[in-house]
């Protein structure tokens, strides 16, 4: 394996060859592990007609002021459907950019339950097309879908959502693509790793030589990591702040 | 909160609740009211905290200043982990929820129907919704408690007969902790069990949208102090 092929030097040359119509999932979860360095990238390459797979579409208090995520994109016009398990704000106080375009009809926005959302990633990860979960059950979701009764009890089918790339982000990286991920960082990302065709990191730490993660503690395999790139300090890269003091 | 609800704090609220933990359970609480139960002092009981993000086994909100960064809980607070706490991905984490491991969730609601229905991802009138992961960790948690104000702030009724907003699972709720009292979801309907401080069963009766069932003598809520 040509481990070095997969360090690249910048955010911008790890995403130039996204084509327009490509599906990405974006990891993260309230920030820790969101790649936000790499929703820039693909804010500034410019594909369109993407399918954005993410949690949600904003980031979160410890979210930079001006700092990219999936509104950037949106604003931008690449976004033409979203995938995610919040599709309005949680609070009557609470503003998304997601909201004003899903009014006009100019994004498709597909709402679905979190752990829903996870397992379709790890089935297309591990080669199954499809499942049953009782999640959504006699809700407005499952209108009209298929459910199948086992044991006494309903369930919802559901699809694999394979992805074309996964964009996350990892505390460490050794030159074959093994990462590790630090406290809840890790979240949606390996998973997302799993359900791609190519997936991009950018990683906190200095990328280590191969060998330097002992294999018990890989949290995912370099043979789902394709790209990997180390993010610069502030204020090249792009670093969640500490929340500010109430 | 500046203008304080009749009857229980949020804090009261929670803490009835969490003084019906079992020992050893292992407990998933949504974001907003329900968070505050992890603050009940649980004496020798064992309770695992189980975050939907993969974390197990997480402890107090961490002191200003002294924030982890790469350590959240569902609703993006950074918290503190407990000795023998342990991280798994998303996939791992719904696993665990989806495969009955979780004791009890305590979620908020917009509505909880007297059939043990509730309503908490779609506001009225409102284009898609916030569901996170409340449609798994309704559909599997071993009990579903709901922690809520008794009433919306312009006086509607949120314990129902049927949920007028869309459902996040059917006939799942438990027990319900509102201001007014601690209720349960019984083949009957709708039970008061326990009644707060300064408040009469008829002022319940006037802000509960559903028939209410009220047994003789109805005890207070009970309290920390009192548990």
């Amino acid at each position: 394996m040509s481990a070095r092929s997969k360090i690249y030097p910048s955010f911008a040359e790890a995403v130039r060859d996204i084509p327009d119509g490509a599906t990405i999932g974006f990891g993260g979860f309230a920030v820790v592990g969101m790649p936000i360095n790499l929703y820039g990238a693909v804010a500034a390459q410019g594909a369109k007609d993407l399918t954005c797979v993410s949690n949600s579409t904003r980031g979160g208090a410890t979210l930079p002021p001006g700092a990219p995520d999936m509104g950037q994109m949106i604003q931008n016009g690449q976004v033409t459907k979203v995938i995610c398990a919040f599709t309005a704000p949680t609070r009557a106080s609470q503003q998304l950019i997601l909201s004003e375009y899903v009014a006009k009809g100019l994004i498709e926005a597909e709402l679905v339950p979190q752990g829903t959302l996870a397992e379709r990633m790890r089935a297309a990860g591990a080669g199954i097309p499809a499942f049953y979960t009782p999640a959504a059950v006699g809700t407005e979701l499952a209108e009209g879908r298929e459910t199948r009764v086992f044991k006494g009890r309903e369930y919802l089918l559901e699809h694999a959502l394979p992805l074309d790339y996964a964009m996350i982000r990892a505390y460490q990286a050794d030159a074959a693509g093994n990462l590790r991920f630090r406290r809840s960082q890790r979240n949606f990302n390996p998973v997302m790793a799993t359900a791609a065709r190519i997936t991009i990191v950018e990683v906190e730490e200095e990328i280590l030589p191969v060998g330097a993660i002992d294999p018990d503690d890989v949290h995912a395999a370099g043979i789902f990591v394709h790209r990997i790139v180390k993010i610069p300090p502030p204020p090249e890269g792009w670093w969640p702040q500490p929340p500010a003091s109430a | 909160m500046s203008e304080r609800a009749k009857g229980l704090s949020r804090q009261q609220m929670c803490d009835r609740l969490a003084m019906e933990f079992g020992d050893g359970w292992i407990v998933n609480l949504g974001i907003g009211i329900p968070t505050l139960c992890s603050n009940f002092d649980f004496g020798d009981k064992e309770i695992i905290f189980h975050s939907e993000n993969g974390v197990i086994g997480y402890g107090p909100l961490a002191a200003a200043g002294k924030e982890d960064l790469h350590l959240v809980n569902a609703g993006g607070q950074h918290v503190t982990l407990r000795p023998g706490a342990a991280i798994v991905h998303h996939a791992d984490s719904f696993a665990i929820i989806r495969s009955g491991r979780i004791d009890v969730t305590v979620l908020g609601a917009y509505e909880v129907a007297e059939n043990g229905d509730f309503a908490n991802w779609k506001m009225a009138g409102q284009q898609g919704g916030g569901i996170g992961g409340a449609m798994d960790l309704a559909a599997c948690a071993r009990h579903v408690f709901v922690a809520m104000e008794h009433h919306t702030r312009s006086g509607a009724p949120r314990l129902v007969e049927r949920c007028t907003i869309p459902a996040t699972a059917r006939g799942v709720v438990d027990l319900v902790i509102t201001n007014f009292g601690l209720f349960a979801i019984t083949p009957r309907g709708l039970e008061l069990k326990e009644i707060a401080p300064g408040v009469t069963v008829d002022e319940i009766s006037a802000a509960t949208g559903c028939n209410l069932i009220v047994p003789a003598p109805i005890p207070p809520v009970r309290t920390r102090s009192g548990a």
